[in-house]
């Protein structure tokens, strides 16, 4: 590990966001940075800045996508114009691998452009495995499932969120783009130990990490990816990059953002946690 | 109930307009208490009941897809004001919630929508239409499709039946007040007032809406294109405006310039100079591009 067969057989190591507020620094300063993490639907156009932008950057950086709209937990079908877009904006960045999020978010052709927690269900995971495997066949490229932040449970479900992620994955036999700030998050909310959910994740199926920072309410935690990660999360990485192995990982910050400088220094604390198991003869 | 059948309910519930304050609605559309439709499929907790949770999305949906709007339409929040905008923007999304994977789409069904409900608009009715119309055009010429540009070498052969194509990005629009200049010193008025206060901000945008409504009536014709990837917009006589729609029509140079000077008052003696000056900018801005063939997507919209 980490290269599997669910990150393309890469070793990524550690890797930040892309967003537009840091363009002028890496453009300007051209920061050594492992990979960069683009949204894919910021770039599912036909043309214009945003596309040239992304090919400067291609010319110099390692890029994976990172979905937020495919909605594999719908129960409607994959949305055929969103998977052509998708497989051209593979073509151009060469992603090695693919992600986005065990959610659902669209019904009968409306979207909520939220990402919506699923009911855990048999139904949904054979629906939701379906459709991940249609799309992987149709992009061909890996992909990886990202575990969400959720703030609701529903009484239809018939096994823990964990158990859910495990039925998806084994059935659409694809990889795991593990979300431990999502785990820490949603383990407040619905007051389950996180590291029960960690020790259950097939590590083996792992194909990136993503950390990131939260908002903390009166009696509910939200996923706002405006804060430093706070340390009881790099207390679960450091937990799970001994379970799992050195993982490519990403630093989300889409809110608030500050300087790159500061972004990228978040990201690299993740470095003494890779490096641990290996100092420790592990 | 299956899958399908509790996501169409949680959607209606997420979906319904937010009550006064922005809580939830306390009721669903049939009149169902929303209390009772959250706690049928929502599991409390000790710290929130069913309809707490459900309000989390409901919330964060009308959030996001308001602010969404906000920054799409900046001249629009300035012809209507504030309160306005967010009426019209609410009444919209209830109505036309969005149909794309991309919020980029969001707008693109506001201009038909206001046509019929002019009442969110007012006396500015008209106005507001023209200014959705130009915001929704610089949209699509932002990240529109371009074609390869016909350079003199293609142009060589150019004769009567010679054809040629508009670049998809490219919008030609028709508007009964000079909004492009509007939204030109709208934007200007808020970069200028990033600092001050929002009362002055809201002041100056009035006054600017204001002086368009009271004197500034008069049909022009914009073409909303890019250069280097920033959106610009170019005035045209009605003329250029007609041939430049004729040849994206795919009519051939010769017919597309009977078309662009039919019933002109400009003298036929003054055409050939006109047409000159009209070619030798299409060609320095790249304009031109082969024609689209049969079943190609004309305007390089993207579809709903």
């Amino acid at each position: 590990m980490p290269a599997n067969r669910f990150n393309g057989f890469t070793d990524y190591g550690i890797g930040i966001g892309l967003r537009i507020p840091h363009y002028a620094h890496i453009f300007d300063k051209k920061p050594v940075v492992d990979w960069f993490e683009i949204i894919s639907e910021n770039y599912m156009i036909d043309g214009g800045r945003p596309l040239a932008t992304l090919d400067l950057i291609l010319e110099r950086y390692r890029v994976v996508q990172h979905g937020v709209s495919t909605y594999f937990g719908s129960a409607e079908p994959l949305n055929r114009e969103h998977l052509r877009r998708l497989k051209s904006l593979v073509k151009r960045t060469k992603t090695p691998w693919l992600t986005d999020h065990l959610c659902w978010g669209s019904v009968d052709g409306t979207y909520s452009h939220d990402l919506l927690p699923m009911p855990y269900t048999f139904e949904a995971a054979e629906i939701t495995a379906r459709k991940v495997r249609e799309a992987r066949d149709f992009l061909e490229v890996p992909i990886a499932v990202e575990n969400v932040s959720s703030y609701a449970e529903f009484h239809m479900s018939e096994m823990t969120e964990w158990e859910f992620l495990n039925e998806v994955v084994e059935r659409a036999d694809c990889g795991i783009l593990l979300d431990v700030n999502n785990i820490y998050v949603s383990s407040r909310n619905h007051d389950f130990d996180p590291y029960e959910y960690l020790n259950s994740v097939p590590g083996e199926r792992v194909a990136q990490i993503h950390i990131a920072g939260h908002s903390t309410f009166t009696k509910y935690i939200l996923d706002t990816h405006d804060h430093p990660v706070i340390d009881p999360v790099w207390k679960l990485y450091d937990h799970a990059i001994r379970r799992i192995g050195p993982t490519a990982t990403l630093l989300e910050w889409d809110d608030r953002i500050p300087s790159f400088d500061e972004v990228h220094a978040e990201a690299l604390k993740a470095e003494k946690y890779i490096q641990a198991p290996a100092a420790a003869g592990l | 109930m299956t899958l399908l059948e509790f996501q169409r309910r949680m959607m209606k519930a997420v979906m319904q307009p937010l009550a006064s304050s922005d809580r939830i609605a306390r009721k669903m559309a049939d009149g169902r208490p929303m209390r009772i439709e959250a706690a049928e499929f929502i599991t409390p907790n000790s710290r929130l009941s069913s309809l707490e949770r459900l309000e989390i999305y409901s919330r964060s949906y009308w959030y996001r897809a308001l602010d969404s709007l906000y920054d799409d339409f900046p001249g629009l929040r300035a012809v209507l004001g504030q309160q306005a905008f967010h009426r019209l923007s609410r009444a919209y999304l209830a109505d036309c919630p969005s149909q794309s994977f991309t919020l980029r789409n969001l707008g693109a069904r506001l201009a038909g929508w206001l046509q019929r409900n002019p009442q969110y608009a007012g006396k500015t009715f008209a106005l507001a239409l023209d200014m959705v119309r130009l915001e929704w055009a610089h949209i699509e010429a932002f990240d529109g499709a371009a074609e390869k540009v016909l350079g003199p070498e293609d142009l060589i052969e150019l004769g009567p039946d010679f054809r040629a194509g508009l670049q998809p990005y490219i919008r030609l629009l028709e508007f009964e007040y000079p909004v492009d200049r509007l939204l030109i010193q709208v934007n200007q008025a808020s970069e200028e007032h990033e600092e001050a206060s929002n009362t002055v901000l809201k002041q100056k945008h009035h006054g600017l809406v204001q002086r368009v409504t009271r004197f500034e009536c008069e049909r022009i014709y914009v073409a909303v294109h890019r250069v280097d990837f920033a959106v610009f917009y170019r005035r045209m006589a009605a003329e250029e405006y007609r041939l430049l729609n004729a040849l994206r029509e795919g009519q051939p140079f010769g017919r597309a310039i009977r078309t662009g000077f039919k019933d002109s008052p400009v003298p036929s003696g003054e055409q050939p100079s006109m047409l000159e000056r009209w070619f030798a900018a299409w060609a320095e801005l790249g304009w031109l591009c082969p024609p689209a063939r049969a079943g190609q997507k004309k305007q390089g919209r993207i579809s709903q």
